[in-house]
């Protein structure tokens, strides 16, 4: 039995330690919303954040998230900026990508609070997006980094 | 109509209690707070398309399937417009397999695709609306006792405005479902619309957001197990033996089964699979397709393109006239094969119980993936129940007529009689074929001696996609696949000689439409080489096009808009080229302007794209607009890195590392102009990538004068030494 620690709660979950997180998260956990799209960090479809940071989850195993926090778009509240700025945006096509892309945004924000578009094309290049989202994305980042920082002037 | 609806939605909720999931119900029916379905009392079913719940709840039955392109926006926006509600407050459904619900189009089929969901709805979904308005008013009326005429709807009431009186349409449920059908629906004036043409935010996005939305790889049922399919690694080898020893012992495997198309793996989550699948020793029969190469194929493709084909398209006498030209060009093009590599990988999970089945799965194709299984499972059509979840990116890879997935699938459920889910890996997704077909073009033109385009002769080889389908009859003419020469036998240009003729092998490799089809490669040679044919004019690209299109006003109009966006009679900045494309597909007419440069190793980058499209009557802008940005770099992908090749039969190709797609920081700025238009709407979700690839190939001439004739474009090649 391990214990993990997924969007504030404390989850206990017997499988083996060869097992990617993002099969913990989809078949055992039923959190769905972290996708498979190539299972070699290739495309960032399953992206979740390990203490706030972004990682490949199928590539992620139980000994790297053992006593960390793991957050997946589950995790994320609606009224998150970043959410937030994407539903404003209207990025979103076929949708399959956009948690990982959020997630990685997610986790860009955090880093550099106000990204110029050459953060954003280092950061984000390895999210993929079939239907081509890219301009869309970009411009709900600047977005989401606008509402965080306006929210943190009235803090 | 009505008795068909109801039914699969009794089913559907039979299945719903058996599985208890709230997660998948809720995807079919609006939910609680609890999870648990919501059933209104009373609805009103007007038709196929519309149920209208006592509690005002609008739910929308679409027949299309929602990758991307924006029909769970756009289809409802037309309903709306009609009945008169709120777009916010719709559900939407998505349509069990019915005849009621075939493609208006296609014949017998339900399914989507060819660009042609809001063209082939548009009468249908408004004058549903309209239909179930005019109920709504004659029931309200009935009961008022005033004549209809003075009643109107407006944002889901039925008002009477002498009396100020209204009522909702739900609290007209129950009246309205008494009331006859009209036979005359006179359908709004494009002047008093409310909702199309309206730049609508998506209804989806919010789902799609939050990681709620569901796609057939997120549906789960109790006891459902997971497969994975060992597949040939040689297109059409068979299983000889297998030991299945090994791969039994993984922890979680639970069956092994050999089925047509390979030896599947079953076991209690995907991860097992995958484990159990890797241990599975198979003995592969390869047969005859081990010596096949796309290096051999293309020897036998140049040697054909040089022989004459089954004629598709003559005018004049172009062979005579180029032997007379003044001036002449002759250029040879090839394009490769190419996956489709939907970000959602394939996958198809159905629950067979001897006398029924359910199927879930994100498909294009719902009548011909539900008889593939019904067949397979020898059942009545009528007891498979399919269920089309979302699809995360379609592009045609999930409208495959020889329903793969689907079948693999079903083969399973036969040997288990348990609810299985097949998944495909994406080194399986890229290996699995169904491409894009590769070919082969040579090309010709001539001038006279004023330097006007005389004579065009152009010969293409490739496979025929439609081959063996129930589409080969409609598609075929005299031999001649249509998805073949779409765009090439219909050159909008002025040329009194034209030629065309095409040669459709026969390769034992699986081909597929491909986002725009035949317009994919017809449009890279045929926009290239009428930049060719300028250059030997010593003409403006743009200029010569005008000037051959003066009475192509459609094509003239973007052709025009598109360079005045761009700025083409301005001078660009040192380093920098400009190339310019214009190409009709699915109804709908797009020009592109591509800028780019090159740095000093070669690398490419494509800074921006113009581009203009007129699409007909638009019904969401700013799907329009998202769209063209989609084709754009999907069209970028494909022309930048895409390629599909195969060496002693087996593809070389297995992820995204080297089958890659365009990433964030390749991404080029992109505007959208469209024109302004009153006739039908036409397509959108592919006519923005066929002019991508000669553009920015027609820029890259205009920067370096290299001609690029073969994609995807060998960056090698252009570095500046």
């Amino acid at each position: 039995m391990t214990s993990l620690f997924i969007n504030g709660k404390r989850y206990k979950i017997d499988v083996s330690s060869d097992t990617p997180l993002l099969w913990i998260l989809r078949d055992h956990l039923g959190l769905v919303g972290t996708k498979f799209g190539c299972g070699i960090a290739q495309c960032g479809a399953c992206t979740v954040l390990v203490d706030g940071k972004a990682v490949r989850s199928c590539q992620t195993f139980i000994n790297d998230i053992k006593d960390k926090k793991v957050t997946t778009i589950e995790g994320i509240p609606e009224s998150h900026p970043v959410k937030k700025a994407w539903i404003l945006e209207d990025v979103p096509q076929c949708g399959y990508c956009q948690p990982g892309q959020i997630m990685q945004a997610i986790s860009l924000l955090s880093e550099k609070p106000n990204p110029t578009d050459e953060d954003i094309d280092n950061y984000m290049s390895s999210c993929l997006c079939r239907c081509g989202t890219y301009q869309r994305i970009k411009k709900a980042i600047h977005l989401s980094s606008q509402l965080m920082s306006s929210k943190r002037g009235k803090k | 109509m009505t008795d068909i609806i109801n039914l699969s939605r009794r089913d559907f909720l039979k299945t719903g209690a058996i599985m208890g999931t709230s997660l998948l119900l809720g995807f079919y029916m609006p939910i609680d707070s609890e999870g648990k379905a919501k059933v209104t009392s009373k609805t009103f079913s007007p038709n196929a398309f519309i149920r209208i719940g006592s509690d005002d709840t609008i739910t929308l039955i679409i027949n299309k399937s929602e990758m991307g392109q924006g029909v769970y926006t756009s289809l409802p926006m037309l309903i709306a417009e009609e009945l008169e509600c709120e777009l916010s407050k719709i559900k939407i459904q998505p349509a069990p397999v019915n005849p009621i619900y075939n493609h208006t189009e296609w014949g017998a089929i339900q399914g989507t695709g060819g660009s042609s969901s809001v063209r082939s709805c548009w009468d249908q979904l408004r004058k549903a609306g309209a239909a179930a308005r005019l109920m709504l008013i004659n029931a309200a009326s009935q009961i008022w006792k005033v004549d209809p005429s003075e009643c109107r709807a407006e944002k889901g009431f039925i008002i009477h405005e002498k009396s100020k009186k209204r009522l909702s349409f739900g609290s007209l449920v129950e009246k309205a479902s008494t009331v006859e059908p009209p036979n005359n629906i006179v359908l709004k004036s494009p002047d008093t619309f409310k909702v199309i043409g309206k730049p609508t935010k998506h209804l989806d996005t919010k789902e799609k957001v939050n990681g709620k939305a569901i796609f057939g790889i997120d549906v789960k049922v109790p006891g459902m197990l997971t497969a994975l399919v060992a597949r040939p690694p040689v297109f059409g080898a068979k299983v000889k033996s297998y030991n299945a020893e090994n791969a039994m012992k993984v922890n979680g495997v639970m069956h092994i089964i050999q089925i047509p198309s390979g030896v599947a793996v079953v076991a209690k989550d995907f991860w097992s699979a995958y484990n159990g699948r890797g241990a599975l020793d198979i003995k592969w029969d390869v047969g005859e397709n081990s010596k096949l190469s796309t290096d051999e194929l293309k020897i036998t493709y140049s040697r054909l393109a040089n022989t004459e084909g089954l004629i598709a398209k003559k005018d004049g006498e172009a062979k005579e006239q180029f032997k007379k030209a003044h001036k002449k060009i002759t250029a040879e093009y090839e394009v490769p094969y190419l996956s489709h590599s939907p970000m959602e990988t394939l996958n198809c999970l159905i629950d067979y119980k001897e006398d029924r089945a359910y199927i879930w799965t994100g498909t294009q194709m719902q009548t011909l993936d539900r008889n593939a299984a019904a067949s397979i499972l020898n059942l009545d059509p009528q007891k498979v129940f399919l269920y089309t979840t979302y699809l995360g990116g379609g592009f045609g890879r999930r409208a495959n007529p020889h329903s793969d997935f689907v079948s693999e699938a079903a083969h399973i459920a036969k040997e288990l009689k348990k609810p299985v889910k097949v998944i495909w890996s994406r080194q399986d997704d890229i290996k699995g074929g169904y491409y894009r077909p590769m070919y082969y073009h040579k090309i010709s033109a001539g001038l006279d001696e004023k330097g006007n385009l005389n004579s065009w002769l152009h010969t293409i080889v490739g496979q025929s996609i439609v081959k063996g389908t129930p589409f080969e009859q409609a598609l075929t003419k005299n031999g001649i696949d249509k998805t073949s020469t779409e765009g090439a036998h219909d050159i909008p240009y002025e040329i009194p000689n034209i030629h065309v003729d095409l040669h459709s092998p026969n390769v034992n490799i699986p081909v597929l439409w491909w986002r725009s089809v035949g317009h994919s490669h017809t449009a890279f040679v045929v926009e290239s080489f009428i930049d060719e044919a300028a250059h030997l004019a010593k003409k403006d690209p743009y200029e010569f096009r005008k000037n051959l299109l003066k009475n192509q006003p459609k094509y003239l109009s973007v052709l025009e808009l598109a360079a005045e966006k761009a700025g083409w009679k301005n001078s660009l900045e040192k380093g920098k080229g400009r190339g310019i494309a214009v190409h009709k597909s699915f109804g709908s007419y797009v020009a592109q302007v591509a800028e780019v440069s090159l740095d000093r190793s070669g690398k490419l980058k494509v800074s921006k794209v113009i581009c203009a499209i007129d699409c007909g009557r638009v019904i969401n802008p700013s799907t329009v607009e998202a769209q063209m940005e989609s084709g754009i770099v999907f069209g970028l992908s494909a022309a930048l890195f895409g390629s599909i090749t195969i060496k002693d039969g087996m593809v070389e190709q297995s992820n995204f590392h080297d089958y890659q797609i365009l990433t964030m920081k390749d991404m080029p700025k992109v505007e959208v102009y469209i024109v302004k238009s009153n006739e039908t709407p036409q397509g959108v979700g592919e006519p923005g990538v066929p002019p991508i690839a000669p553009a920015i190939c027609n820029a890259i001439f205009s920067l370096t004068g290299k001609r690029i004739r073969k994609l995807p474009i060998n960056l090698n090649e252009l570095k500046i030494t």
